[in-house]
């Protein structure tokens, strides 16, 4: 205690002090704060899937999208969005929204895969739309990985980045990162179109050409960085931060350290 | 042993190394006459500080890319021609791109530790602007550019340029798709000049973009010019400061008119030789352990492809970021397009920034009227408005530079890039000037600082009743280094106002030119804190003397040593000679 006694009125006291009340409120609105909707809807075995689906529509969902599905000012319509539109926003955790913002926050994910099926199931009993793929349709296997980058550098990385890192779209809006993206996830979004992204349906971009961008995806998600650490794949700014900071603080430090005058 | 021989044949020599070392100089020295030179520069003697290492690590930055772009010559193709890649790495096996991205792949991946050497000359060369850049803050800042070292300071700015070039032009050679995207910018900012920059970018690229002949032209001034103007001028650069002498910062016993410091053999051979082995240790070590430029993730060059977060390296993204923040202008004459929203921040504000870095030590010359020698360094508050002038410069920097990064600040940070844009557009005019206050006040008060400890010496905090009942604080003299430091300060008075007419009654005809002088040197003089004079300091000391007095019988009852213990070691007396370990030469001795 007089190591700390000694030194508790030094100027950097007050900084520490400062940062652990942050990280202590922090940390405590974090743990405390995060509100799990779903968690209230439990699984109706008896009903059927459509009938169940409807049901945590009306708890989870209806608020926003209204009690038929037709919209309302807080949310877009949901007939013929289709099966796939549901599973993608609500695997992802983006759907039930969090908050309102410029676009959904994906997160968590709120409902458990038999009501996200359920849910789904509802919607597309609604009206015809794209269906979520069949495990064949998100089998990659056989795809063509450089084939598939080059349809990713055409159509992918304008906003999603080359590594498929994400990037800034205007006002806030933002292409999300692809390192988490399953293949399911993918074909969803190519052929639903969420938020900012445009629709590449089957008439752009073949089942074949779909698989090939997946294989590249899986190939970015899990490929090894040759030259060492990737500073985040993001490009020069994270590389001349780090030339900045560790490189040629290293630097400094030893000029300073040559620079000490014997004693 | 035959050491006996040879140790009475050379009277000097007393070890069997040194025997040897005397029969190899005086064999060359019979030859070449190398005693002469080697006996008048290897004594030279340079000051020491941790600062004037900056551009050392330009210099040894500068060797390892030339080392690594040398292995990288041997591997690299300088050419358009289209080839369907077969290297080893799958994602692009088959791909269709040139042989420039082909052969940069080759050496990432099939050429013996080429990533390595690849990411070295990379790191280094990112090094070596950063370095300059630095190096340049301590020549300004501490007003080393001043006479006799204008015609350095121009030649640094000159380099600094170069590295520019040098890296850009390094940086599109591999053909790939970041690199491309930067040179379809640079040709975009050629093409704004109005008349001829639609010629001067068919010229450059020998017809439309990108065309096939770039890579070749650009591989010449890549490895051949810039590299070779770069050390001509590099060379020029150190013999200047080998025969001006390094400047020195101020303190005991270091004059205008010498240098105190060690001499280049051997405490500088071992220092530069050793920090040379540190500088090219470190960027081995960061071209091993860090990527830089991943090149096989963005792909082969196409000019209809372009990826988000595509940025150039650090030491360009401000003027990136001037292009990004400028807003959306452009006027039509006759039938031709002037892009001012490419011009004015990638050609004219660029443009002024370097002519105004060139041009500043005169500049500054001019305003005060100083045409002294100085080899004795300014610290920075002593010279308020020049520091000012350099923190503004800097913030400007910075803003432009945010600009450059802000769409990767945006995704990281959750904010939107149309705010940081007009954050940056309003604070770029905003954000410098104050900059510039804050800092001019900040010098300010440091010289008050300085003048109330020449005065009154430091706050001991130790404090003394009186027998009437008053209470002093006693305060020490400063000591003889800190004193030194002190008193280097020089005051320039601002220039008087011109007379507009004299007392012949005949009008001066350059008095707007002087009056202009006389305001710009009231605005960089008028707000010095003086020094205190000889009879000041000489009536404060009576004060210090009086209460140390005072507190005098208290330590006739102390023990001696504990005195000196608790006044935190050796009290120190302004008149203390120099120490040991400094050696003086005069500088008319060469």
């Amino acid at each position: 205690m007089k190591f700390l006694a000694a030194r508790r009125r030094q100027p950097v006291v007050a900084l520490a002090m400062l940062l652990f009340a942050l990280v202590a409120v922090g940390g405590v609105y974090a743990a405390v704060g995060t509100v799990r909707p779903a968690e209230a809807a439990g699984a109706a075995s008896s009903e059927t899937q459509v009938e169940m689906g409807k049901q945590l529509y009306l708890q989870g969902c209806s608020s926003c999208h209204s009690l038929q599905a037709q919209g309302s000012t807080n949310g877009p319509t949901l007939i013929g969005v289709g099966a796939a539109a549901v599973d993608f926003q609500v695997s992802t955790g983006r759907m039930p929204l969090a908050a309102p913002g410029v676009q959904a926050v994906p997160g968590p994910r709120q409902y458990n895969e038999e009501q996200t099926a359920a849910l789904a199931a509802y919607i597309a009993s609604l009206a015809p739309g794209p269906a979520i793929p069949s495990a064949e349709q998100v089998d990659f296997a056989s795809a063509d990985v450089a084939e598939g980058g080059v349809l990713f550098r055409v159509n992918c990385q304008q906003c999603h980045q080359a590594a498929g890192q994400g990037g800034a779209l205007t006002q806030g809006k933002y292409a999300p990162s692809l390192m988490n993206a399953t293949p399911t996830q993918m074909y969803e979004a190519m052929v639903t179109g969420p938020e900012s992204m445009p629709v590449f349906s089957d008439a752009t971009l073949p089942e074949e050409d779909k698989k090939a961008i997946m294989a590249y995806v899986d190939n970015l998600q899990n490929a090894a960085d040759p030259g060492g650490l990737s500073l985040g794949r993001l490009g020069p700014v994270t590389e001349g931060l780090f030339l900045w900071i560790a490189v040629f603080g290293a630097l400094i430090a030893v000029a300073v350290w040559i620079g000490i005058k014997a004693r | 042993m035959s050491t006996t021989n040879s140790t009475s044949a050379s009277p000097v020599a007393s070890s069997p190394i040194e025997a040897a070392g005397g029969a190899v100089a005086t064999y060359v020295d019979e030859r070449v006459g190398s005693n002469k030179f080697l006996g008048r520069n290897l004594g030279k003697v340079f000051p020491d500080h941790w600062s004037f290492m900056l551009g050392e690590i330009a210099l040894y930055s500068f060797l390892v890319v030339l080392i690594s772009g040398v292995y990288l010559t041997l591997f690299y193709k300088p050419s358009m021609v289209e080839v369907i890649y077969d290297g080893s790495f799958v994602p692009l096996k088959g791909i269709e791109m040139s042989e420039a991205y082909a052969s940069t792949l080759d050496i990432s991946f099939d050429v013996r530790g080429g990533l390595l050497i690849r990411q070295m000359h990379h790191w280094a060369a990112l090094i070596f602007v950063a370095a300059i850049a630095v190096h340049m803050f301590r020549v300004f800042f501490t007003g080393a550019f001043r006479k006799p070292r204008e015609f350095n300071w121009i030649l640094g700015v000159g380099l600094a340029t170069l590295a520019l070039a040098a890296g850009f032009s390094g940086y599109s050679l591999p053909d790939d798709l970041l690199s491309g995207t930067g040179l379809q910018i640079a040709r975009g900012i050629i093409q704004s000049i109005p008349i001829v920059g639609t010629w001067g970018a068919f010229l450059l690229f020998g017809g439309e973009f990108p065309g096939t002949d770039f890579i070749s032209r650009l591989y010449g001034i890549h490895i051949l010019l810039v590299p070779g103007l770069i050390l001509a001028l590099v060379t020029v650069h150190l013999m200047l400061v080998w025969t001006q002498k390094h400047t020195q910062f101020p303190g005991p016993g270091r004059t205008n008119s010498n240098v105190v410091g060690y001499p280049l053999m051997p405490v500088y051979m071992a220092k530069a030789g050793g920090f040379f082995f540190i500088v090219f240790g470190i960027c081995t070590l960061i071209a091993g352990l860090v990527t830089l430029n991943p090149i096989w993730i963005f792909g082969p060059y196409t000019p209809d492809q372009v990826s988000a977060g595509s940025q150039p390296d650090w030491y360009i993204g401000w003027l990136d970021g001037a292009l990004r923040i400028m807003p959306n202008l452009e006027s039509y004459f006759f039938g031709y397009t002037i892009s001012w929203n490419i011009l004015i921040p990638a050609v004219i504000m660029p443009g002024l920034v370097f002519t105004a870095l060139a041009f500043y030590p005169f500049l500054e010359a001019w305003v005060t009227g100083d045409k002294r020698e100085h080899h004795l360094l300014d610290r920075p508050r002593n010279n308020p408005t020049r520091t000012g002038i350099g923190v503004m410069a800097i913030t400007f920097y910075g803003l432009l530079w945010i600009g450059g990064g802000n769409d990767i600040i945006a995704t990281s940070f959750n904010l939107t890039i149309n705010s940081i844009t007009w954050f940056l557009r309003l604070t770029i005019f905003i954000l410098p000037p104050i900059a510039f206050l804050v800092t001019k006040r900040i010098c300010l008060a440091l010289q008050r600082r300085d003048r109330d400890k020449l005065l009154h010496g430091y706050e001991t905090g130790r404090v003394l009743r009186l027998p009437h009942g008053e209470f002093i604080e006693v305060h020490e003299t400063i000591n003889y280094k800190e004193l030194a430091v002190i008193t280097s300060k020089t005051d320039i008075a601002p220039l008087p106002a011109p007379v507009k007419v004299d007392a012949d009654g005949v009008a001066n005809r350059r008095y707007r030119i002087q009056a202009l002088r006389a305001k710009l040197s009231n605005f960089f003089y008028a707000d010095n804190i003086a020094k205190p004079t000889a009879a000041e300091i000489e009536a404060a000391q009576h004060h210090v003397n009086h209460a140390a007095a005072l507190e005098a019988p208290l330590h006739a009852y102390e023990d001696a040593d504990e005195i000196r213990n608790a006044h935190g070691g050796v009290l120190h007396h302004p008149g203390m000679a120099n120490s040991n370990t400094e050696q003086l030469t005069g500088r008319s001795e060469q």
